[in-house]
């Protein structure tokens, strides 16, 4: 498996750390009620079929990636960096 | 026996091997499998279950029947094919699943027992009385099952694993894949050609065709010669593709040194990971048997084995051949044994419409029905019509038609398509991406055809390579049709194999069907059949053939099972080349090491990091007697420690506070430069993720360290934390964990050494940085302290870490002081009730260990949320306490602890030790420890309980901070 990492370009996976969905990125508000923080914590799809995923670049760049891909097919359709997604974000 | 003139063994290099303490005379590019039938070898090995004589049925990595035990100085390797292991002199090799002799074999028992071993035998016998498995049945099944024997040493040998890249890989070399491999190569590509055998050519070196008319193998001569002389194509001989994976990715092993004398440094094997944009999977077809009673008899054996045997080696494994088959092929084979002056006694031909065949008798519309000879075909029955007559023969080959290697194609989930016509399957199209199927692989079975698809399918890959793809003229070969009449089992009352290798018979397949095990892959698991070293690849086809006849469901409909990597066996030493000893995980030496261990320190591993346990003296026996001493040293005198192991990240940018404050519990934006400060950091879910000091060095510069455990996964922790919800803030941060040496100096002696060494005056205050030049160099001084003396850590670029290292250890020993060592510094921090990970385990929160308050109310950060939830503070959580025993006994780790007089047992169970140590200091052991509403219970006196090592002590609850408690010695 290869990941084309936007800084690096394609690289083995052994290069990369996998983290999970990235619901991770959604972070609820601080005063959020529980069940949100539950959701956010705790519960996963698992899809078969399209997944978006949080992958890091540790033995490169050290970029967080958010990589589209197939868990069928394994068919990879995007990488993008997750900092460059978040740009905008609060904080 | 040899056949002169045959044959492309180097008849002018003779080796000599042994086998089975025989030794015998072999030419350089025999097998062990030619090497044996020159010598007029017919047993090799018994079989798996009811150990019967067997020979050697086939020419390839495809052979069930002769496995081997292969002998080596260092290790000895099992199930070896014969017909794969090349010879060398001095070859050492030996039967194997026999005892006392391959002759005279005790277990040959179990063939008379065989109407009581059928299929399922052991889930219907060995089921009762329970109690009798672990004692009885599994000690005896496992004497009795298995092939091979190992060593039972360490396997000393070489192994690598190796990448390679390539526009396009050809697997396999026969007519289909060396005109692949001509065309891309012509055309300029980065072509990877693999064979699996030790010779360029397949079939064509086997097969006694001609092309252009002359012998084929001129052909493959010239071939191998241009390919040779191309820069852009690599040629791997011995080079097995086991695997299809993602991405165009495959699995490799290479024979790299089993076909050589055993020499230092000369690998065994390579695993290769072969990355390509193109594939062409050219691995031929694999001849299949005819089930009939008693087919396994040592002489009897694939009709091309003969072909490869006589053509590539020379050799032929007996005087009178008899052929049976249901096509074609067995006429090729007959016309090259005659033609080589071997007696072929007739061909019995299943088709009544078969062919007449020059030079011997044709048998049509006839079939095997029993042989004799137990040690060695003697005598064949065939039945004709209603009439049934006998053969003499020593030797019979055996055609049931061809099975297309498809079994890379299936690796990504693919299914191969029954084809009615080639009765056999073949390739579904698209299963691999950017891999087309060529030659016989796909179903062309004449070399004009496969040469012309090889052509093709390396043109259609040279387009979609962007490349352009030349006109190539196609040499001129035959191209015979394939005519086939199916026949998978001659019906019959005695055994009929199936699969060689697990003793599978027709028999047993019918029985599983009957017994309704229906399914394909039913009948695989109750039969055991296809799950041998050989996988299935003799008779799987044949089997799914018979079940689909017992359940009177079509072939298609059966369908085969599934086809996983890899394609042969691999041996798990190539697969982990390199990984083995000091190559199994990087090392992290401090700059102190040599230091260290100039003073006799053992290492003791953290992480990657080794790091000195203690610091022997003379006369010390022990390692609690140096650590005693370094304990007290350090309490009464001063200690220089390495600290280097400590995470260190380098903070800086204008939003660095309030990035800290983020992530750590409690503020740091208020924190003054030349000031440290203690930090908890939380995970998202609530639990305590690490701990440590972060300094502030300038306005927007900060250094932050981290448990030396902890250190990779804060780093990320930090990226992702930045990255994801902090992506517009001006924070940037990189680890310089190893660009400084860091030294602890510690005791009341501290700050009198550091005087000496910086020849001035520290003036310090707790909680303290400043920048200090030791001896010239420019480093940083804090006062900090892990051990609850007065502390400071002083760090220096780290190329001068064990010259500084070696000033600080003189400079303390001149003072009465010295080093000390992982032991004395972790007694040291229990003493002071200091957490390290035995306590921040991953499951505690602030709360659990105490530092609640250090969750600061003012700001959100990671963690808050979750640590605020139900259960997760409150009297019913585990919380940090100290323990003493009572009594001056050792207490262990990993205990756990009971209410007085309450029965020990899981649900009274209050909590459990982390960690423990003896302390010098108060003269006891003392531990830490999470007891459930803990911090209510100082005083009381609990039980602590460990199975394990035996240990059962009273202990009294305590504050955790045992030594001195109010700070008045870190703050001096």
């Amino acid at each position: 498996m290869r990941l084309n990492c936007p800084h690096c370009g394609p690289r083995d996976r052994r290069e990369f750390y996998y983290y999970g969905s990235d619901d991770y990125l959604t972070r609820p508000a601080a005063d959020a009620p529980p069940a949100a923080w539950d959701d956010y914590l705790h519960n996963r799809d698992n899809p078969a079929g399209i997944l978006r995923d949080l992958w890091y670049h540790e033995q490169g760049c050290t970029a967080w990636l958010r990589v589209t891909r197939n868990t069928v097919t394994h068919e990879i359709m995007a990488v993008e960096d997750v900092a460059a997604l978040r740009a905008g974000a609060a904080r | 026996m040899r056949i002169d003139g045959k044959g492309r063994v180097d008849r002018s290099r003779p080796v000599t091997i042994t086998f089975d303490g025989r030794k015998l005379p072999a030419y350089k590019g025999d097998t062990l499998a030619s090497a044996l039938i020159a010598n007029d070898v017919r047993v090799v090995g018994r079989s798996f279950k009811y150990h019967r004589p067997r020979g050697i049925l086939t020419a390839g990595s495809e052979e069930p029947n002769a496995l081997v035990e292969v002998i080596g100085h260092a290790n000895q390797t099992p199930n070896t094919r014969a017909t794969v292991q090349e010879v060398f002199e001095g070859l050492v090799a030996q039967s194997q699943n026999r005892w006392p002799s391959l002759a005279f074999d005790v277990m040959a028992v179990n063939d008379l027992a065989a109407p009581f071993l059928s299929a399922g035998f052991y889930y219907k016998t060995f089921m009762w009385p329970r109690r009798f498995w672990e004692g009885i049945y599994e000690p005896l099944i496992r004497r009795a099952a298995g092939l091979g024997r190992l060593s039972g040493k360490h396997d000393e040998g070489v192994y690598e694993k190796a990448w390679a890249h390539c526009d396009l890989l050809v697997i396999g070399s026969g007519p289909a894949g060396l005109m692949a491999a001509l065309t891309a190569g012509r055309a300029g590509a980065d072509v990877i050609l693999c064979e699996e055998t030790a010779e360029v050519g397949g079939r064509l070196l086997s097969d006694d065709g001609q092309i252009d008319g002359a012998p084929a193998e001129n052909w493959v001569d010239l071939a191998v010669a241009e390919l040779a002389s191309l820069p852009n194509v690599r040629v791997m001989v011995r080079t097995t593709v086991t695997g299809a994976y993602d991405d165009g990715t495959f699995g490799a092993l290479e024979r790299v040194g089993l076909h050589r004398r055993p020499r230092p440094n000369l690998p065994r094997e390579c695993f290769w990971r072969i990355v390509a944009r193109r594939s062409i999977l050219a691995a031929g077809a694999l001849e299949r048997g005819i089930a009939f009673e008693n087919n396994d008899r040592p002489g009897i054996m694939m009709a091309s084995a003969l072909g490869t045997f006589l053509n590539r080696y020379g050799v032929v494994p007996g005087r009178e051949v008899t052929l049976f088959g249901n096509n074609d092929s067995t006429r090729l084979t007959a016309r090259c044994l005659m033609a080589a002056g071997v007696s072929v006694a007739a061909i019995i031909d299943a088709r009544a419409d078969a062919p007449d065949e020059a030079g011997t008798t044709v048998h049509k519309g006839a079939v095997v029905i029993g042989t004799r000879g137990r040690m060695g075909l003697r005598e064949i029955a065939v039945r004709k019509g209603s009439t049934e007559f006998r053969v003499a023969t020593d030797v019979l080959g055996i055609s049931g038609g061809w099975n297309p290697t498809v079994h890379l194609t299936c690796h990504m989930n693919g299914r191969p398509q029954w084809s009615p016509d080639l009765a056999a399957f073949v390739p579904s199209g698209g299963a691999i991406p950017g891999m087309l199927v060529a030659g016989a692989a796909n179903g062309t079975f004449s070399t004009h055809g496969c040469l012309a698809a090889g052509a093709q399918a390396a043109r259609v890959s040279l387009t979609a390579l962007d490349r352009v793809a030349p006109d190539v003229a196609l040499p001129q070969a035959e191209d015979a049709p394939y005519r086939i009449a199916p026949l998978w089992a001659v019906p019959g009352t005695g055994r009929a194999w199936l699969d060689f290798a697990n003793d599978v018979t027709v028999k047993d397949v019918a029985l599983s069907a009957q017994e309704g095990f229906a399914s394909v892959e039913h009948m695989k698991r109750y039969t055991t059949q296809g799950m041998a070293p050989d996988q299935g690849k003799n008779s799987s086809v044949a089997a799914l053939a018979v079940l689909a006849d017992a359940t009177g469901r079509g072939i298609p409909e059966t369908g085969t099972t599934t086809f996983r990597p890899p394609y042969t066996p691999v041996s798990i030493a190539a697969m982990g080349a390199g990984a083995r000893a000091e190559g199994f995980a990087p090392q992290r030496f401090l700059t102190s090491d040599q230091a260290s261990r100039d003073r006799g320190a053992p290492m003791i591993e953290a992480g990657l990091w080794y790091r000195p346990s203690y610091f022997p003296k003379p006369g010390e026996t022990t390692w609690r007697q140096a650590c005693d001493r370094e304990v007290t040293m350090v309490r009464t005198s001063v200690g220089v420690a390495d600290v280097s192991t400590l995470g260190k990240i380098d903070i800086q940018g204008r939003d660095a506070g309030r990035f800290l404050d983020f992530v750590y519990t409690n503020t740091f934006s208020t924190l003054p430069v030349g000031r440290v400060r203690y930090g908890l950091m939380l995970r998202e879910d609530g639990h305590v993720l690490d701990d440590g000091t972060t300094t502030r060095l300038a306005e927007d510069h900060w250094l932050m360290t981290t448990t030396t455990a902890a250190a990779g996964l804060v780093m990320r922790h930090l990226d992702f934390v930045h990255q994801a919800f902090c992506a517009s803030m001006d924070v940037r941060f990189i680890s310089v964990t190893e660009h400084w040496a860091q030294f602890a100096v510690a005791g009341p002696g501290a700050r009198d050494l550091l005087a000496s060494a910086l020849g001035r005056a520290p003036g310090l205050p707790f909680m303290g940085v400043q920048a200090v030049t030791i001896q010239g160099v420019p480093g940083r001084l804090f006062r900090i302290s892990f051990s609850g003396e007065e502390g400071y850590e002083i760090a220096v670029p780290a190329r001068y870490g064990e010259a500084l290292f070696r000033d600080l250890t003189a400079r303390a020993e001149t003072m009465g002081g010295g080093l000390y060592g992982m032991e004395a510094l972790n007694v040291l921090r229990i003493e002071k009730g200091f957490i390290t990970h035995a306590e921040i385990h991953g499951r505690t929160t602030a709360f659990d260990i105490g530092m609640d308050r250090m969750v600061s109310a003012k700001k959100d950060c990671i963690g808050k949320a979750a640590a605020a939830r139900p259960g997760m503070v409150g009297a019913g959580r585990d919380q940090l306490v100290g323990l003493k025993p009572l009594t001056d006994t050792p207490i262990t780790a990993g205990a756990h602890l009971f209410v007085q007089g309450t029965a020990i047992t899981r649900e009274n169970d209050q909590g459990y030790v982390t960690s423990v140590g003896y302390s010098p200091t108060l003269a006891s052991w003392l531990g830490l420890a999470f007891l459930q509403n803990g911090r209510a219970r100082h005083g009381e006196t609990i039980r602590l309980v460990d199975h394990l090592r035996k240990v059962d002590v009273l202990c009294s609850v305590t504050d955790p901070v045992f030594h001195d408690s109010e700070g008045a010695k870190l703050r001096a």
